[in-house]
């Protein structure tokens, strides 16, 4: 948004001794919202000195991004979010502001305006920036309680509060704002019924076949759609139960909410005799019929037309402050408008024509089914007149570009369709030239209102080269994601950095933030369910998917010990079934088995279980333990059981979790032993186990440098020397072997304890999720692993106290919590 | 595609609190095992419990909008359709659920 910069005290000073001059002007401005106050702050940056300007707002706030009350309610945003112009702007610019108190008259004679309250106050220049109401057709039951609209704070509050106890919300609208309010609604957890008059959606914006895949998109998303439905009562006694409709469908609801268009709101400017039709009518002056009073806004009609949206709205209020600064040249233009609609993950572009309304208009179309996409351009003679984009819409800004120009098409006519990048004669965009082109003061992220000046500034100042500095530090691209190509071309022209090529990868095609990002702000934000992880970071998709959800799930795990609540269905299989699901759906159950170290019992017990069930394959693991295959998963909760009452527990074989302790038999019996490996690696496993991790962990102790346990290809392996404990990490077998890199020498156990807790809790707050050890320590450098672990003493005892608090609440046997659980059985039809 | 559902006797299999959100259940049927899913904004499918890939068993996969994914190989199945997500090919057979209350109803086949 384009902000004139605030003034200096000096100014300030000023202006305030300059107040007592009798020669200056009084302005007064009836209505505190978007136009009103940008015309005012475009006209003090013209001219800061020229008037006294008194503000009447019937709300009783200041002035607030009205725009984004859709990101309120649908919790995106809150309200101290929204504020454009706080208390302290008004004060600073010597702005008399009365707030909750509406005008009721104005005396053209006397030039005066009297409020609700009494208060008289004379002018020299009058400003209208009503604003509009919202429409409400003349229903039976429109003033029963649970019927509101949406417009301003106070019906967003009542929508919230509504869905915090009720549980159904019918929506009248299916337009923008209709859309908006049921997708608002459906985020706080209502089920939503919109109903639209019309066969198909924004009917005003879209056309049908664009209508239809939003209709199927929002319909996938759990809103139910009365299309070509005539409300005709809203029904109830105390207070409303739904609402009726002409053809006798009904649909019951706690709340209705009438979103079917606005009104201009022109009851002052008709009490006191203006001319008026629609709107106000304004000239191109902004001036209405009487000279000294100026109009702007959604309360206006300019030749002919009324708006609802703000971009024409920021050209009247330019214009209105320039004529009110003394330019007698401005003159306003409506410019060229385009749609988008505000709701996280759907994508829509519309200007211009929505279809061929002449003989000599041309239509192209592109639609791709199975992606979702829809494309259409509007032809006449050569130009685009109109565009429609459903489901990729990053097009939309360069056609309307192409549209405003006049541009001619002939040229790339076969290419067109296809977008920018297919129609540039090159066959490539420079990354850099749409952002080169734009002003310091034009706007790249609309969600955080950050300009391309402070972006240049902030990358400048704090040398920053990734996407996620620019973003921790300038808030751009931060919410929804979608000015990210803008900021990556603005990082590219800066600093000549590629962050598309360089920085991190989203995590799954739900997000647009990598896993350092988001890692970070569920402890910088205090984030504490997915479900507002997602809300908050913009999630494309409801729920996410198979890739992001575990996670989520684990960073919460992580940031939270004993205080977020696992959640199973975002869980892999093996995790949530605690067992190795096998190729043929039956499952493997390996029980725990300390440092390798068995005994009869065990194994007696082992083989009863294998009997009991016809387990039909046991095998020794690589880890030193013994394998069930074959166990179906109706059985697993009575395996579990039997296992559990000979005193074994889960080995978490399945889990991005501690495996297992490898241990060689050391100096107990090794002539070549120096050290009792087999007791460390127990006690290095009682102290571990049960420990969720990035990724899976494994760990082994060798009683001397024979290294018969192979400790140096583990996550954290310990080697026996005469004199203490060689610390290895970030070693792995598998596809691609790592040998590990040695971290210290230690000399007693309690020291190996304390090492590797201080190691494994610094890998699990740090590395992104299904990055083992090797990767992650690859990532941040030995040195810098050392110098956390072992140079400094005081970081090292702290993740070790961080690791053993978060085991408190880890330790338990997931099979014995599991025993229970109803969802292994098989559901068998009664009949 | 689904089966004449006239011929189909309409059985009570759960109710809906029997099923975690994004989660799901094993219906035992003459036919073999169909899995009942949840969605996040209650929504009931109930599809095969046998992928069309290598016969992953559906029911234990992670549900996610109107999909799951299948646990072996990660092939994502719509719910809603049956069919694989693009690039994989293949469709699941489906069984026609009517929710009454919290009754969950399945059109079984005879
Ligand atoms: C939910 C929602 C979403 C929207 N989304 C978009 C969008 O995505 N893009 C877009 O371009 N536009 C959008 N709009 C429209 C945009 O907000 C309006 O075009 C813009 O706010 C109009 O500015 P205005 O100053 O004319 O009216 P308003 O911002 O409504 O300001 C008028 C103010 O005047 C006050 N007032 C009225 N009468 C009196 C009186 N007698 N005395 C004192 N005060 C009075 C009113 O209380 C109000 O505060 C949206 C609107 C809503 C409600
Ligand atoms: C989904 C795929 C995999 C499955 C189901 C699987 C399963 C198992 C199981 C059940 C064990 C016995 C472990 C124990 O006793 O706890 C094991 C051991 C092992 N696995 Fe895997 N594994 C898989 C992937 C991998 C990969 C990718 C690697 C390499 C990075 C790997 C390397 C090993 C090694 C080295 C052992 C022996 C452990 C040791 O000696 O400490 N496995 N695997
Ligand atoms: S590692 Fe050393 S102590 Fe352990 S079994 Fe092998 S030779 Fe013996
Ligand atoms: S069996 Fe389902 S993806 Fe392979």
């Amino acid at each position: 948004m384009v902000r004139p910069p605030h003034h200096h005290a000096a100014i300030w000073t000023f202006k305030r001794m300059n107040m007592l001059s009798p020669q200056r002007q009084r302005l007064v401005v009836i209505g505190n919202g978007m136009a009103g106050m940008r015309t005012v702050a475009e006209l003090l940056a013209r001219t800061p000195h020229r008037y006294d300007i008194t503000v009447f707002g019937a709300e009783p706030h200041p002035n607030y991004d009205r725009i984004a009350l859709s990101s309120v309610l649908a919790g995106e945003k809150t309200l101290d979010e929204i504020v454009i112009n706080s208390r302290a702007w008004y004060d600073e610019n010597n702005i008399r502001l009365i707030t909750s108190d509406a005008a009721v008259s104005i005396d053209r004679l006397a030039r005066t305006v009297t409020s609700a309250s009494g208060l008289v106050a004379p002018y020299d220049k009058l400003l209208l920036a009503t604003g509009s109401k919202p429409l409400v057709p003349p229903l039976p039951g429109l003033t029963l309680p649970g019927v509101c609209t949406f417009r301003d704070i106070a019906d967003v509050n009542q929508m919230i509060t509504a869905s915090e106890t009720q549980k159904r919300a019918v929506v009248i609208g299916g337009g923008l704002l209709g859309l908006e309010a049921a997708w608002g609604l459906k985020r706080r957890g209502m089920s939503v019924a919109v109903v639209h008059l019309m066969p198909t959606l924004m009917e005003r914006q879209l056309d049908v076949a664009a209508g239809t895949l939003l209709q199927r998109d929002l319909d996938e998303r759990g809103i139910a759609f009365f299309t070509n439905g005539q409300t005709e009562e809203i029904t109830g006694t105390e207070r409303a139960t739904g609402v009726k409709l002409s053809d006798g469908r009904e649909v019951p609801a706690d709340i209705v909410v009438v979103a079917i268009g606005i009104r201009p709101n022109v009851d002052l400017g008709r009490a006191c005799g203006l001319e008026v039709n629609r709107g106000i009518v304004v000239g191109d002056d902004m001036a209405t019929a009487d000279p000294s009073i100026y109009a702007v806004g959604e309360c206006i009609e300019h030749r002919g037309q009324v708006f609802g949206l703000v971009l024409p709205i920021w050209e009247q209020a330019k214009v209105c402050a320039a004529r009110l600064a003394g330019d007698e040249e401005a003159c306003y233009v409506t410019p060229p408008l385009s749609t988008k609609l505000k709701i996280t993950g759907i994508d829509v572009f519309s200007a211009g024509a929505l279809s061929a309304a002449a003989e000599e208009d041309e239509e192209l179309i592109y639609q791709d089914r199975k992606r979702g996409t829809y494309r259409k351009l509007v032809l006449r003679d050569n130009r685009i007149v109109g565009t429609v984009l459903y489901g990729e819409v990053k097009d939309g800004p360069w056609y309307f570009q192409q549209m405003r120009d006049g541009a001619d098409i002939e040229a790339i006519r076969d290419r067109l369709i296809l977008g920018e990048a297919a129609a540039s004669l090159t066959g490539t965009v420079d990354p850099t030239a749409k952002v080169k082109a734009l002003a310091d003061s034009a706007e790249i992220c609309g969600c955080n209102g950050v300009c391309k000046g402070t972006i240049t500034a902030a990358i400048n100042d704090l040398k920053l080269t990734t996407l996620d500095g620019v973003r921790a530090h300038t808030k751009a691209s931060a919410s929804c994601g979608s000015c990210t190509p803008l900021v990556e071309g603005l990082l590219l022209l800066t600093t000549g950095v590629d962050a598309k090529a360089a920085g991190p990868k989203p995590m799954c095609k739900c997000t647009s933030h990598g896993h350092a990002f988001v890692r970070k702000a569920i402890v910088a934000e205090g984030m504490k369910t997915i479900p507002e992880v997602m809300h908050r970071l913009g999630w494309l998709r409801p729920d996410g998917c198979h890739s992001c959800r575990p996670a989520l799930n684990y960073y919460l795990l992580c940031a939270w010990p004993g205080e977020y609540v696992d959640d199973a269905q975002s869980r892999f299989v093996n995790e949530r079934n605690h067992a190795n699901i096998q190729k043929d759906g039956t499952y493997s159950v390996i029980p725990r088995m300390w440092g390798g170290q068995t005994n009869p019992r065990e194994l007696r017990a082992i083989a009863d279980v294998a009997d009991k069930f016809g387990i039909p394959e046991m095998k020794v693991t690589g880890g030193q333990r013994i394998d069930l295959l074959g166990v179906k998963r109706e059985d697993l909760p009575a395996v579990w059981a039997d296992l559990n009452a000979a005193g074994m527990v889960s080995g978490h074989a399945y889990g991005k979790a501690l495996r297992t302790v490898k241990t060689c038999v050391g100096s107990t019996w090794c002539r070549f032993g120096t050290q009792d490996s087999t007791s460390m690696g127990v006690a290095l496993e009682k102290m571990t186990w049960g420990s969720w991790h990035p990724h899976k962990v494994k760990l082994a102790v060798s009683g001397c440098p024979r290294n018969c346990a192979e400790a140096t290809i583990k996550d954290f392996g310990v080697i026996a020397v005469d004199s203490g404990w060689e610390l290895h990490i970030g070693g792995n077998g598998g596809i691609h072997l790592r040998g590990t890199d040695l971290l210290c020498k230690v000399e007693t156990p309690d020291e190996v304890l304390e090492y590797c807790g201080a190691f494994l809790q610094l890998y699990r707050e740090e590395a992104y999720y299904l990055d083992r050890t090797a990767p992650y320590v690859e990532r941040v450098g030995l040195d810098y692993v050392k110098a956390r672990v072992v140079e400094d003493a005081e970081n090292r005892r702290a993740l070790h106290a961080r690791f053993l608090h978060a085991q408190t609440f880890a330790q338990h046997d997931p099979w014995a919590a599991q025993n229970e659980n109803a969802t292994f059985k098989t559901l068998v039809p009664a009949e | 595609m689904d089966g004449n559902i006239l011929s189909n006797a309409w059985v009570e299999v759960a109710r809906l609190g029997d099923i975690p959100r994004l989660g799901s259940r094993v219906v035992a049927t003459a036919t073999g095992d169909v899995a009942l899913f949840r969605t996040g904004d209650d929504s009931v499918f109930a599809l095969d419990d046998h992928c069309p890939h290598k016969g992953g068993p559906l029911s234990q996969g992670i549900v996610h909008g109107h999909n799951v994914t299948c646990p072996l190989h990660n092939w994502v199945i719509d719910l809603s359709t049956g069919e694989a997500q693009a690039p994989d090919i293949g469709c699941v057979r489906r069984t026609p659920v009517r929710l009454e209350g919290d009754r969950i109803l399945l059109a079984l086949r005879a």
